[in-house]
């Protein structure tokens, strides 16, 4: 064999391995990867006990629409996922893009079954538009997002 | 074309006309391009007017990961046929493609504060984007870590080849996992969801991009000729 045929196979060989043992890592650390998990998936860790609830975790979904109650500096709302949903109660300063059907992120701890948060994150959706297209696609009945 | 433009005075010989139209060509594009983007354009409907920290975040994370791509493609080359004009390319690109991914951070951080609430956080697609700016850094580092800088060529362009498996996982961390930065706009099934009347300055500073890349790693890709010339000369006279 031609040597630089040889080296095609070796690096072949090589970005294969890589990439294989790459995914593996990533697979086994999906857990740990994940920015937030949604409402479905702590329900489902604490069905099954998968969880522990001295760490501080990230949860996020959209706001529940009508679900905002505000008292003085304390603040809880309902996020949700479009199959569950978790409380969320929080006293602190919230981001600009905050409010109804917005996705949020918020860092905090489990306390019996409701989400007691110490920070809050704006999570922006992937879709930009002038002020003017959004007004009209309301107007038109044809809004899909908040 | 490939083989006739590796050798490295041909090389010379075939951009010199074309450089000044490069340069030309950049510098009109993204003229227009930041015009449009900062003075006439809309306001975001939710953001407002930090929307437009996005026409130049998007071009510089692009060509960060886009140059990286084009230097491992050339340590590729470099280390199956051992040309050594691949090399040079390779390094040549380095520079442009580090400063790119820094600005993509400090530009993306900008954003961050006022949108999110965060300058920084440790999500899939911003953690892959650091990796992306370290493995230029190790590049560059490596490659210029030898007393001989040929013998730093082959150790970066293998370092080269490693990083390139993270380009992937830059480009679908926000698919793949739950991430706080958006998902993609431009690049995506169903068309862009970005409105054409933003979408167009940012494609016309995209291209302006392109040319300049071209531009400055063809510059580049000159001076490191010239300078592996003048130490041949130096070792033919002693």
């Amino acid at each position: 064999m031609k040597p630089k045929s040889q080296r095609l196979i070796i690096l072949f060989f090589f970005i294969s391995l890589l990439s294989l043992s790459t995914f593996l890592v990533l697979k086994s650390l999906e857990d740990n990867i994940v920015y937030f998990y949604s409402p479905t998936d702590i329900n489902k860790k604490i069905l099954s006990n998968n969880i522990d609830l001295s760490k501080k975790i990230r949860i996020g979904g959209l706001v529940k629409e009508n679900s905002i109650l505000k008292e003085g500096k304390k603040i809880s709302f309902k996020i949700h996922d479009g199959i569950d949903e978790i409380l969320v109660t929080y006293n602190g300063i919230l981001p600009d893009l905050f409010r109804e059907k917005q996705g949020i992120v918020a860092l905090g701890k489990i306390e019996n079954k409701n989400f007691s948060a110490i920070e809050i994150l704006a999570k922006h959706d992937e879709n930009y538009m002038p002020k003017e297209v959004s007004d009209m696609l309301k107007k038109n009945g044809k809004w899909k997002g908040k | 074309m490939i083989n006739y433009l590796a050798n490295p005075n041909r090389f010379l010989n075939f951009i010199k006309p074309i450089e000044f139209s490069l340069g030309f060509l950049s510098f009109l594009f993204i003229f227009i391009g930041l015009y449009l983007s900062l003075f006439n354009s809309p306001e975001d409907y939710q953001q407002g007017d930090t929307v437009r920290i996005m026409y130049i975040h998007v071009p510089f994370a692009w060509f960060a990961s886009f140059l990286y791509f084009s230097i491992s493609i050339a340590s590729i080359f470099f280390l199956i046929w051992k040309h050594p004009f691949a090399d040079i390319i390779a390094r040549s690109i380095a520079p442009l493609g580090l400063i790119f991914s820094i600005l993509t951070i400090l530009t993306g951080s900008l954003w961050g504060k006022p949108m999110w609430g965060a300058w920084w956080v440790w999500d899939a697609r911003l953690t892959s984007m650091l990796i992306l700016c370290i493995f230029y850094f190790a590049y560059i580092g490596i490659s210029n870590a030898f007393p001989r800088k040929i013998d730093g060529s082959k150790p970066a362009a293998i370092l080269a080849i490693v990083g390139m498996i993270n380009l992937p996982i830059i480009k679908f961390s926000v698919d793949w996992w739950n991430t706080l930065h958006q998902p993609a706009s431009i690049i995506r099934f169903d068309g862009p969801s970005i409105n054409q009347e933003m979408l167009i300055p940012l494609v016309l500073m995209l291209l302006g991009f392109l040319f300049m890349s071209i531009f400055v790693i063809l510059i580049n890709i000159k001076t490191n000729l010239i300078f592996k010339k003048y130490q041949s000369e130096l070792i033919k006279i002693g």
